[in-house]
């Protein structure tokens, strides 16, 4: 445990171990709020500070915590933390957070914070813990942003309508208009819009990684060629 | 009919057969021309050349020979059948999405013809219907009722600028279809027996609409006639529905209306011989296509009855499509010389 090797949480985290498109952890919320930029954002900062902050205390806590009983005081750590940013919504972003609805205070039962919980802040130091909640919820958030970007552009041809909600009415002059005069594709913006969004983002990820495994191999092969000789 | 030796293999491919499909819906579309004017033949055509040109993109990508699949005209098949689902009136890019979304995602993203688990027609229809309802109303009244007469110019202008021609109304040309009446008449209380009395309404179901249906049905005797389909889902589908139908009209004829007018109205005949006898997207056993036709049948009354939408075929034919693989397990025949079925394990 000695070093903690950072450049690899962070790449898991981001890309190579992402919730929303390779663990498929937590889709739930990633389905239904990612209608536009800013609800898929909003949400997903809200659960980048819950597994920052959870993975934090149970890495602190985890020499005091009974292998027994571990998962319900989890969820009692995450659950405080949960209404501590459930109440601050409410208080500092309410029309974000009349929004969002039931999803923020759901973040109690998204799998991702559980389980980064068990299979990482259970077994290390604070810091790579916090690192680990935070860049895992970076991954989900940016997915979050993605989708509800595709979905917003082909469902209503804007980008980031709604920001005001969180930034006051004078935030209203940043939404970009994309398609001017647009019909609105609602499919898009509905929940079958949400799976084929997320299918084809699973299948771009899949090709990047493709593409770069098939670059990969002729640089490798001639070093096993020599290897062999 | 033709009877051949089984030494003797007549040469049926797929080409072959999705042509005498489209060539069994003519019978229909000159029907439409009669009574709704020109306008369908532009959607046809629209419709087609997405479909083609879609198809051949997506070909050219997935790296596959353009002329052998784009020469089998099952993209044609899709496209027509999508066009005569949408309203001949409807806005030139509202036939361009759905064309291109069916091809593009429910047929292509499932790995193209023979994988693809819904039928892209439908896909298309319930694609443009969730995501741009008003559009999808636009159903022209037939040229005997219209209260103003569009020449094929003026037509042309609304469906590719949006243009209506001067002092003209768009309520003028359009009516709500024989199904749609019925159902905001209903929830007027008013009975069945007074809403038919209205001048759309003629003896089986709407004016116009219901000699069409007539020929949807002839074409799909002549495709039986031909072995491109088995009788099992249309009959099954029609059956089911008019039972359903059949059931509630006795009970209340005031509420529901009969049995006659639900087989004629809507997308129901354009549905059981074209669209539920995909071979793609049905059961491949015999006992399997009664229960997906039938499944059909009962699905598409109670979602145009009880349901939101003014017809329920294309919804109920993804529904059942989606219960394919299904239906199709439990269906398998008992394999000779085992007790089992096969997807019990089957043990000899």
């Amino acid at each position: 445990m000695s070093d903690v090797n950072y450049k690899e949480i962070i790449w898991n985290g981001l890309w190579k171990n992402n919730a929303g498109i390779v663990t498929l952890l937590g889709l739930c919320p990633l389905l239904a709020v990612s209608t536009s930029v800013v609800n898929g954002v909003g949400l997903g900062i809200a659960t980048i500070m819950v597994m920052a902050f959870s993975n934090g205390i149970v890495s602190l806590a985890r020499n005091w915590i009974p292998r027994e009983i571990r998962i319900p005081v989890y969820i009692l750590i995450i659950a405080v933390l949960v209404t501590i940013i459930d109440l601050s919504m409410n208080a500092f972003v309410q029309p974000l957070y009349l929004v969002l609805g039931i999803f923020v205070p759901l973040i109690v039962v998204n799998c991702n914070v559980l389980g980064r919980a068990e299979a990482f802040a259970s077994k290390n130091p604070v810091l790579p813990s916090m690192v680990d909640g935070f860049m895992v919820g970076m991954g989900l958030t940016l997915i979050l942003a993605v989708l509800g970007g595709m979905r917003e552009i082909l469902g209503k041809g804007t980008l980031l309508s709604g920001i005001d909600l969180a930034f006051g009415a004078s935030a209203k002059a940043w939404v970009i208009t994309v398609i001017p005069d647009y019909h609105g594709f609602l499919l898009a913006v509905l929940p079958p819009g949400a799976f084929i969004g997320l299918g084809l983002l699973i299948a771009g990820k899949n090709w990047l990684d493709q593409r770069k495994a098939a670059r990969a191999e002729p640089a490798q092969a001639p070093q096993a060629a020599t290897a062999a000789a | 009919m033709s009877i051949n030796s089984p030494l003797v293999a007549e040469k049926s491919t797929v080409n072959i057969i999705m042509l005498k499909v489209l060539a069994a819906l003519l019978p229909a579309i000159a029907v439409y021309v009669y009574f709704f004017g020109p306008a369908i033949l532009v959607s046809i055509t629209l419709a087609s050349a997405t479909a083609l040109a879609t198809e051949a993109a997506v070909l050219y990508l997935r790296r596959y020979p353009l002329r052998v699949y784009l020469l089998d005209g099952s993209a044609l098949v899709t496209a027509w059948l999508l066009a005569l689902s949408i309203p001949p009136l409807a806005p030139w890019w509202l036939v361009v999405v759905g064309t291109a979304f069916a091809i593009l995602v429910a047929k292509h993203l499932y790995g193209g013809l023979g994988n693809n688990l819904f039928n892209p027609a439908m896909v298309g229809f319930a694609a443009l219907m969730i995501s741009f309802p008003a559009h999808m109303t636009h159903w022209p009244a037939p040229d005997v009722l219209a209260q103003s007469h569009w020449n094929f110019a003026q037509q042309m202008d609304f469906m590719f600028g949006g243009a209506l021609p001067a002092g003209a109304k768009l309520d003028a040309v359009t009516m709500a279809t024989p199904l749609d009446t019925l159902k905001t008449q209903l929830h007027l209380d008013r009975t069945v027996t007074e809403i038919q009395s209205g001048s759309i309404f003629s003896i089986l179901s709407g004016k116009g609409t219901e000699i069409i249906a007539l020929f949807y049905l002839l074409g799909g005797l002549f495709l039986w006639q031909q072995r491109i389909i088995s009788w099992h889902i249309p009959l099954s589908f029609l059956g089911a529905m008019f039972a359903t139908a059949g059931v509630l009209h006795l009970v209340d004829p005031g509420q529901y209306a009969s049995p006659l007018f639900h087989i004629f109205a809507g997308g129901t005949m354009l549905g059981a011989f074209f669209i539920a006898t995909d071979y793609v997207t049905s059961p491949t056993t015999l006992l399997g296509k009664l229960i997906f036709g039938a499944g059909i049948g009962i699905s598409a009354y109670i979602i145009r009855v009880f349901g939101g939408y003014p017809d329920g075929v294309a919804f109920a034919v993804l529904f059942l499509n989606s219960a394919v693989p299904l239906i199709d397990a439990y269906t398998q025949p008992r394999v000779f010389g085992h007790a089992g079925k096969w997807f019990r394990g089957g043990k000899e």
